[in-house]
C-alpha cells in the first residue's frame, strides 16, 4: 500500500496533496488495524493446515491455509515522512536505575525487534562504578536522542538527521559510511555494518520494504543505533526495550503530554517523576541535550551489581515488582 | 650558485632533462608498482567482502586509513611551504626544491583523496557528497579545501614548467630518444607557451597569485582535517591547540620529505651541482626550527592536559605515556622530533647524509605520529567498553589495510617517480635565468 502512496507523493506536493495523502494514510491505517483484527479472530484455534478467510491490510479477502499466515508488519512510512516525524509529538525516555537489576531483558527485547547480532546491543547495560566509596549501578543505555545531537551535525550527506518529534534517525539508505558520526557520539551510540548482514536475518526479513523508522533490513557499510522504535510508536506500541523490561525501569512518553509510561502501563507525570527522583541526564556537561532521564539508584531493591565480575548480572532478581512508590 | 657561473647553458639543460631509468631506477619502480598492486588486490577484498576484512570494529572506528589520510595531507604542505612561503619571501636558494615540494604536494594530495574514499563504507554513494552535502559538516569542509588545494598545486606545477617544456620540446627535433614517447604529451601540455615577454609576464602573476593564495588554503586544509577529531568531544580530540599543532606537524614532515627526497634526486641524477650541500646545510636549519616548533605544541597538547589528569583523559594519557601505546608514543616524539633536532643541530649534521637520515626519521616518526591521534583515543570511550568481542577492545591493523596503507604510499612515490621521469625535477628555466642574473 505504501507503493501506491509513494506514487502520490511529490517531494514538492502542494498542501492539497498532502491533504489528500493525509486521508489516503488514514484509511489504509484504518485497514491495516481491521486486517490485523481479522486474522486474529480468524487464525485463533485453528489446527494446522485448516483453510481460513482473511481479510489483507488492503482489503482483500482471501482464503489460505493457517500454516501460511504472519503477523502482519505494516509497511515502512515513507523517507519523507520518516525525515519529518511524527506530528505535535516530542518523545522522552526515562530510566530509573533504583529499580535496573541488570537483567538485559531490554537489550534481548530490542535484538529481537531489530533482528541484531547478539554482541550488538542498540541499548546497552552498563556496570557502572564512579568512586571506591560510592554504590555501584546498573546503567542501561539506549541512543540518547539529542537535542543537541553531536552526530547529525558532522554528517555530510544528512544521512542521520534529528526530526520534529525529538528522534534522531539514520536513513541507510543515504549514509556513504565515513563514521564521522561514530567518532562525533560520546556516548558510542552507533554502530557499524561492517560485513554484510548474515544468512539468516536476511531470510528473516526477506526482500522487506526500508525505513529509516524500522532500521532493517540493514546494509554493509552503513552506520546504525537505537531509533527508539518509531514504527512501534505509529502503531501506538512501546518501544521494545520498555515493553520488554520485566522490572518496569523505562518509561516512554511524550514531553508535550508531560506524561510517560512503563511497561506495566502505569503513566505518569513526566515532569513529577523528574521532580520528585532528581532526575538528570548522563554527562549534562557535554551540553548535548539528551532526550533521555535517569533517575538516580537510590533505595534499591535488588543486590548491587559485582563490580569486578565481567559483563551481565551476577545475582537473581526478586521476582516481585515495586511499583507504589511510582504511582501519582 | 657562483658555482654553476663556469657552466654553459647547454651543459645545464643537459645535466637536468628528465633522465631514462637505469636499471636500479626501473627496479624501484617494479617493486612499487608491485606493491600498488597488492593494495589494489587488498581494496578489491575489501569492496567485496566490507570493512570486515580490516580490523575496524564500532570502537575504533577510524584506524590506519585515517592516520594516513592526516599523513598525506600533512605532508602535502610541504608544497605551499617551499613553493610559495619561499618565493614570496625571495629565498632564491630554494630555487633547485620547489619543483620536488610541488611534485610532492601533488602527489601526496592525489593520495589523500584516494585513501579517504578507501575508508568509506560505501564508496558507490561518493556522489551523495555532491547531491545531499551538508555545509555544516567538517567532512563538506575537507572536500572543497581539498579539492581546492589539488587545484592551485596542480597549478603551481604546471605554470614553472611551461618555460621548461619548451626547452624540453627543442629536443624532439633532435630525435633524441629519451623523448620519442613524450613529445606528443609535452606539445599537449605546452605547445602554446612561446615564451613571449607577455606570456612570462602573465605567468609570472599568475604564479604570484597562486602563491598567495595556496598559504590561506594549505592553513585550511591541515586546520580543517585535524577539526574532524577536535570538533568531537573525544579525550586526546577535544583541544583548542589541535589546528595550529597539525599544522607545525605538517610542515614538519613536509620538510622532512624534501630532505629525503633532495638526497635521493641528487643521488640518483647526478646533481650535486645544482642540489648542493649549502641546500642540506639551509634545509637543515629549517627543520629544526619546524620540529622544534612542532615539540613546542607536543608539549601543549600533552603536559596541559597531563597536569590535571581530568577522569575522562586519563586513560588516554596514560596509555601513551606508560600503557599500551608507551613504546610508540615515544618512539614517534623521540625519532620523530628530538633526535632529528640533535643531528640537524649540528653542522656536521647538516651534511648530506645526516641529513637524510634526519630526514627519514621524521618522516616515519610522522606516520605514527598520525595513527597515535587517531587510534588511541577511539579506545578509550566515554563510557566503559561492555559486552564486546574482545577484538574491540585492540586494534592492530589487518593485512589488508597494511596492503592498502603501504600501497597508498607506493602509490605516491611511484606518482613522484614517473613526474621526476617526465619533467625535469629542477627547474630549468628558473636555472638559468638565476644564473644569468649572478653572471651579470
Amino acid at each position: 500500500m505504501i507503493e501506491e502512496n509513494k506514487e502520490n507523493i511529490n517531494p514538492e506536493s502542494k498542501t492539497t496533496n498532502r491533504r489528500n495523502l493525509l486521508k489516503y494514510g488514514f484509511l489504509t491505517a484504518g485497514l491495516t488495524v481491521a486486517g490485523i483484527g481479522l486474522k486474529k479472530v480468524f487464525s485463533e484455534g485453528n489446527d494446522p493446515g485448516e483453510t481460513v478467510k482473511v481479510l489483507t491490510p488492503d482489503g482483500k479477502v482471501y482464503e489460505t491455509c493457517s500454516t501460511q499466515l504472519k503477523e502482519y508488519r505494516p509497511g515502512p512510512v515513507t523517507n519523507a515522512e520518516a525525515r519529518k516525524g511524527i506530528p505535535n509529538k516530542k518523545f522522552v525516555m526515562v530510566i530509573d536505575l533504583a529499580k535496573c537489576d541488570g537483567c538485559k531483558k531490554c537489550t534481548e527485547a530490542c535484538q529481537a525487534m531489530h533482528y541484531t547480532e547478539p554482541d550488538r546491543e542498540w541499548i546497552k547495560v552498563f556496570k557502572m562504578h564512579e568512586a571506591e566509596a560510592t554504590a555501584p549501578f546498573y546503567f542501561p543505555k539506549p541512543c540518547f536522542h539529542c537535542d543537541n545531537p553531536p552526530c547529525t551535525k558532522v554528517c555530510p550527506v544528512n544521512a542521520t538527521f534529528k526530526r520534529e518529534d525529538g528522534i534522531v534517525l539514520i536513513d541507510n539508505e543515504r549514509c556513504i559510511g565515513c563514521r564521522m558520526c561514530m567518532a562525533a557520539c560520546p556516548y558510542s551510540t552507533r554502530f557499524f555494518n561492517w560485513s554484510a548482514p548474515d544468512e539468516k536475518q536476511t531470510a528473516q526479513l526477506g526482500n522487506a520494504a526500508y525505513s529509516p523508522e524500522q532500521s532493517v533490513p540493514r546494509k554493509i557499510g552503513t552506520v546504525e543505533k537505537c531509533d527508539f522504535c518509531p514504527d512501534m510508536i505509529r502503531q501506538g506500541k512501546m518501544p521494545a526495550c520498555v515493553s520488554g523490561c520485566p522490572m518496569n525501569v523505562i518509561y516512554f512518553g511524550d514531553q508535550n503530554e508531560d506524561a510517560v509510561t512503563n511497561a506495566s502501563g502505569v503513566t505518569v507525570k513526566l515532569s513529577q517523576l523528574l521532580e520528585d527522583n532528581a532526575g538528570y541526564r548522563h554527562l549534562e556537561e557535554l551540553g548535548t541535550e539528551p532526550r533521555v532521564y535517569y533517575l538516580p539508584p537510590k533505595n534499591r531493591k535488588y543486590p548491587t551489581p559485582n563490580v569486578n565480575a565481567p559483563g551481565g548480572r551476577e545475582n537473581k532478581k526478586p521476582t516481585e515488582l515495586n511499583m507504589g512508590d511510582m504511582h501519582m | 650558485m657562483e658555482n654553476l657561473n663556469s657552466i654553459s647553458d647547454e651543459k645545464i639543460i643537459q645535466d637536468l632533462l628528465p633522465q631514462k631509468f637505469n636499471r636500479s631506477g626501473r627496479i624501484w619502480t617494479g617493486v612499487l608498482i608491485a606493491i600498488c598492486l597488492v593494495g589494489v588486490y587488498a581494496y578489491y577484498r575489501q569492496l567485496r567482502y566490507g570493512l570486515v576484512v580490516t580490523s575496524m570494529r564500532d570502537y575504533v572506528s577510524w584506524g590506519i586509513y585515517i592516520s594516513n589520510f592526516v599523513f598525506f595531507v600533512a605532508i602535502s604542505l610541504v608544497g605551499s611551504l617551499i613553493t610559495a612561503v619561499f618565493r614570496l619571501s625571495r629565498v632564491e636558494w630554494s630555487t633547485p626544491l620547489t619543483r620536488i615540494a610541488e611534485i610532492i604536494a601533488v602527489a601526496a594530495i592525489i593520495f589523500a583523496s584516494i585513501i579517504i574514499i578507501v575508508d568509506m563504507g560505501s564508496p558507490e554513494r561518493f556522489y551523495n557528497l555532491f547531491i545531499h552535502g551538508r555545509v555544516q559538516s567538517p567532512i563538506i569542509w575537507d572536500v572543497i579545501v581539498i579539492t581546492t588545494y589539488f587545484f592551485i598545486s596542480i597549478l603551481l606545477l604546471y605554470f614553472p614548467l611551461l618555460p621548461d617544456i619548451k626547452i624540453l620540446l627543442r629536443y624532439k627535433e633532435t630525435n633524441d630518444n629519451r623523448f620519442k614517447y613524450l613529445a606528443k604529451f609535452y606539445s599537449f601540455l605546452g605547445s602554446f607557451w612561446k615564451g613571449t615577454p607577455e606570456q612570462f609576464k602573465l605567468s609570472e602573476r599568475a604564479i604570484n597569485i597562486l602563491c598567495i593564495t595556496i598559504i590561506p588554503v594549505a592553513f585550511t586544509i591541515h586546520t580543517v582535517t585535524s577539526w574532524l577529531f577536535a570538533t568531537t568531544y573525544r579525550p586526546g580530540w577535544d583541544s583548542t591547540n589541535f589546528g595550529a599543532y597539525f599544522i607545525s606537524g605538517a610542515f614538519l614532515v613536509g620538510g622532512g620529505g624534501v630532505l629525503v627526497a633532495m638526497y635521493v634526486f641528487r643521488k640518483a641524477y647526478h646533481l650535486e651541482k645544482y642540489i648542493t650541500e649549502e641546500h642540506f646545510e639551509k634545509m637543515g636549519k629549517m627543520v629544526v626550527l619546524l620540529a622544534l616548533l612542532y615539540l613546542y605544541f607536543n608539549i601543549n597538547e600533552y603536559l596541559v592536559p597531563a597536569f590535571k589528569m581530568k577522569k575522562s583523559e586519563e586513560a588516554h594519557l596514560t596509555g601513551l605515556f606508560t600503557g599500551e601505546f608507551a613504546p610508540l608514543f615515544w618512539f614517534a616524539i623521540l625519532v620523530g622530533m628530538i633526535l632529528p633536532i640533535i643531528i640537524l643541530l649540528f653542522k656536521r649534521g647538516r651534511k648530506p647524509l645526516p641529513v637524510f637520515v634526519a630526514g627519514i626519521m621524521v618522516v616515519i616518526g610522522a606516520w605514527f605520529k598520525r595513527y597515535l591521534i587517531v587510534t588511541p583515543t577511539l579506545l578509550h570511550p566515554f563510557l566503559p567498553m561492555t559486552n564486546v568481542p574482545d577484538s574491540y577492545r585492540h586494534y592492530f591493523p589487518s593485512w589488508e589495510e597494511w596492503a592498502i596503507a603501504l600501497g597508498s604510499l607506493a602509490g605516491a612515490l611511484l606518482v613522484i617517480t614517473i613526474l621526476s621521469r617526465i619533467f625535469p625535477i629542477i627547474p630549468i628555466h628558473e636555472t638559468l635565468t638565476e644564473q644569468h642574473e649572478t653572471a651579470d
